[in-house]
């Protein structure tokens, strides 16, 4: 399912891919193990492979997420090469939902899947993959909420007239965009569409079961089988472009569900003092060296809210290239705020990376909200909550600023 | 005379050019060096805050390559290609100062997985990744040592070795404990810094009110041995647009006790595409 088409080659630096292909047009890596992004050499020119497009800032590799709305809070998508870090929701019930659009995605756009978990089949997870929306029937889907808030986008906004001209955060479905698709979670994937696909599947208990020597080594040996199967993958099929055999122009997702739970023989979720406080940190600083030498991009979804130790969570924060921490209103106050009724939690974008550059595309709003439709995950800025509520005569005062927010004190009546 | 900011005022004094293409000129200015005078046997400690500190390291790399040092860059956080074209921003390219022998590059994500997968034979920099329990970082020092110490041919090619490390907090989230790292800064001080005359520059993360004690423990030892603290944090307030955040500068002089205070200069800074400029609290050009 590659395409193969050749982009103008700009100046040596900054294009994104070392998949080169040589002057006399044969297909392959102008050298043995190399970085999958960026490049010394002169003139490459790009080879464009299904479900990635180039970032508009620096030329990165992108590929989508699975939520057309999180990739554009993302700056344009995930780079190939890092790692998305999900923070989990209290009780982890959205969640598995950003796993899930991630692994359909990849379905979607034909590559390559590697999952990973402990406490569920992979082979189980996948089966309840969302269904794609098809072009006509989510555009119905998105008239549907257009009509409902119509009354609402036409009242002027008296007090917080500065976002008025903000943009909003829902993006409509682009009719013909291979990049990005909408999908409906009430209902399954098509059952053709996974056997068409490639996946490798790490059920840890059924891996653990096997005795295999493992070296000892600081790290927890779930972490230690977990990284030699996806090295083994990555080169086996070629994705580090250092198997002559391989000819691979694909891009590998690898989704890591629930690292850090305890079923993974980690105590950090256990206990402050944990006797291998290392173990998560090492797998992670591993894991990004392989993706960064290789054509894959990685979800893990991490239970922080049980790690006791927060000094752990920093380090894996600044161990991960992009982190986005989901917070459900599920048994808070927050539940019964009226601010908050329409929706189910709230979505922090805790840090975004800088490649290749001094800058990153962060997004102006920083308060953003998350609700699941029936059939969609929709994320929005938080202040229309407010301006829905203002006709209804509701008056409150926004809460203190915290570090991630703008600092508030609008009153509206 | 509005809008005449502190940098800009400095500027007319010492009548440099504020127009040179490499690195951050307004960050020269004040620091109050140029490449051509560089100072020698200086610790320089880069910490960041609630906010992402690397626009320092990539000045300070392209610094010290245009001011024709030996650079020994120990990056364990990014890979070469990342430095690389960040750096042909600011105007220095590290991959012909590598062909030259000028730069050693130690690209960190990438030796692990070779480390980590395979036995190596002669003892690698980042060896300890291998062990079971916490060693100590001596295969690094020698790794640095080697790469500093000039050639024996007596002909001194370059002006004076600096050792750059990006960054010190990984290495505790690797498993070295804070002593461990400390000793390492403290080796390679002795050979950089004091035997061979020349620089040191590293960068540590400040996890705030993480209560990483580890690292707190590596921070404020670091802090008392260094003769420059480039402080840059995330603004209290919050996220925005226009100012990106506040950098302290603090110079102090470590070898004699301090009766009177270190001289120390705050300024807020914005991050642009290829340069970063710095103003005066509170006189952002966004807001004036």
């Amino acid at each position: 399912m590659a395409a193969v088409a050749t982009c103008g080659a700009g100046a040596g630096g900054t294009e994104s891919m070392a998949a080169a292909t040589s002057k006399s047009n044969v297909t392959s890596f102008q050298r043995r193990g190399p970085r999958a992004r960026g490049t010394d050499s002169g003139g490459p020119r790009l080879v464009s492979i299904a479900g990635t497009r180039p970032s508009v800032r620096n030329g990165q590799l992108l590929v989508s997420t699975g939520l057309p709305a999180l990739d554009q809070l993302l700056g344009g998508g995930l780079a190939v090469g890092t790692v998305l870090l999900v923070e989990e929701d209290k009780y982890s019930i959205y969640s598995p939902l950003l796993f899930k659009y991630f692994l359909a995605e990849g379905i979607i756009n034909g590559h390559t899947l590697l999952v990973a978990s402990a406490k569920e089949d992979p082979a189980d997870i996948l089966q309840e993959l969302p269904a794609p929306l098809l072009d006509d029937s989510c555009k119905k889907e998105f008239d549907e909420d257009v009509c409902n808030k119509k009354p609402e986008s036409d009242i002027k906004m008296k007090i917080a007239w500065r976002y008025q001209l903000s943009p909003k955060m829902e993006v409509g479905p682009v009719t013909s965009s291979r990049f990005g698709h909408y999908y409906d979670v009430s209902k399954r994937i098509p059952r053709e569409l996974i056997e068409t696909s490639k996946w490798h599947g790490f059920f840890l208990p059924e891996k653990m079961s096997s005795a295999d020597k493992v070296e000892c080594c600081s790290l927890t040996p779930g972490y230690m089988k977990l990284l030699h199967f996806i090295q083994n993958i990555i080169y086996e099929e070629g994705f580090d472009g250092s198997n002559p055999q391989k000819k691979q122009r694909n891009i590998l997702r690898i989704g890591i569900q629930s690292l850090g739970l305890p079923l993974w023989g980690d105590d950090v979720c256990c206990s402050e003092n944990c006797d291998s406080s290392h173990s998560l940190s090492k797998f992670l600083y591993i894991l990004r060296g392989l993706l960064r030498t290789s054509l894959s991009a990685c979800i893990i979804t991490m239970p922080t809210h049980l790690i006791q130790n927060k000094a752990i969570i920093a380090r894996v924060t600044n161990l991960s290239d992009t982190v986005v921490a989901l917070e459900s209103f599920v048994g808070s106050e927050r539940e019964t705020n009226p601010l908050y009724k329409d929706y189910h939690g709230l979505i922090h974008i805790r840090q975004i990376p800088r490649l290749n550059n001094l800058i990153c595309d962060e997004s102006d709003v920083k308060d953003l909200a998350f609700k699941l439709k029936r059939k969609l995950f929709t994320i929005e800025a938080e202040w229309t909550v407010r301006e829905r509520d203002r006709e209804k005569g509701l008056s409150f005062v926004v809460g203190s600023p915290s570090n991630d927010r703008h600092g508030r004190c609008t009153t509206l009546i | 005379m509005k809008g005449m900011h502190l940098p800009d005022i400095r500027m007319l004094l010492q009548g440099a050019s504020p127009r040179s293409s490499e690195m951050f000129p307004e960050l020269n200015n004040l620091l109050n060096t140029t490449p051509d005078k560089a100072e020698q046997g200086k610790l320089t400690l880069l910490c960041d805050a609630r906010t992402d500190g690397s626009f320092l390291v990539h000045h300070f790399l392209s610094f010290y390559l245009k001011a024709n040092c030996k650079v020994c860059f120990v990056a364990l956080l990014q890979s070469f290609s990342h430095y690389n074209i960040v750096a042909q921003k600011l105007g220095v390219s590290l991959a012909a100062a590598r062909e030259r022998g000028q730069l050693v590059f130690l690209e960190g994500l990438k030796s692990s997985v070779d480390v980590f997968f395979q036995a190596q034979e002669d003892p690698h920099p980042l060896q300890f990744l291998r062990e079971a329990s916490a060693g100590n970082l001596q295969p690094l020092y020698e790794f640095v040592r080697e790469a500093l110490t000039p050639a024996d041919n007596g002909a001194a090619a370059w002006r004076c070795p600096v050792l750059l490390v990006d960054d010190l907090s990984v290495l505790l989230s690797l498993g070295m404990g804070a002593v461990a790292v400390l000793d390492f800064v403290h080796y390679c001080r002795a050979t950089v810094c004091c035997e061979l005359k020349g620089n040191m520059v590293a960068l540590v993360h400040d996890s705030g009110d993480a209560e990483d004690e580890e690292n707190n423990t590596l921070l404020i030892g670091l802090s008392h041995q260094s003769h420059l603290i480039l402080r840059t944090e995330g603004l209290a307030t919050g996220f925005c647009k226009d100012v990106h955040g506040q950098l302290r500068i603090l110079w102090r002089r470590p070898s004699q006790s301090t009766a009177r205070r270190d001289r120390s200069l705050t300024f807020q800074y914005k991050i642009q595409d290829k340069n970063v400029s710095f103003f005066a609290r509170g006189m952002s050009p966004a807001i004036l």
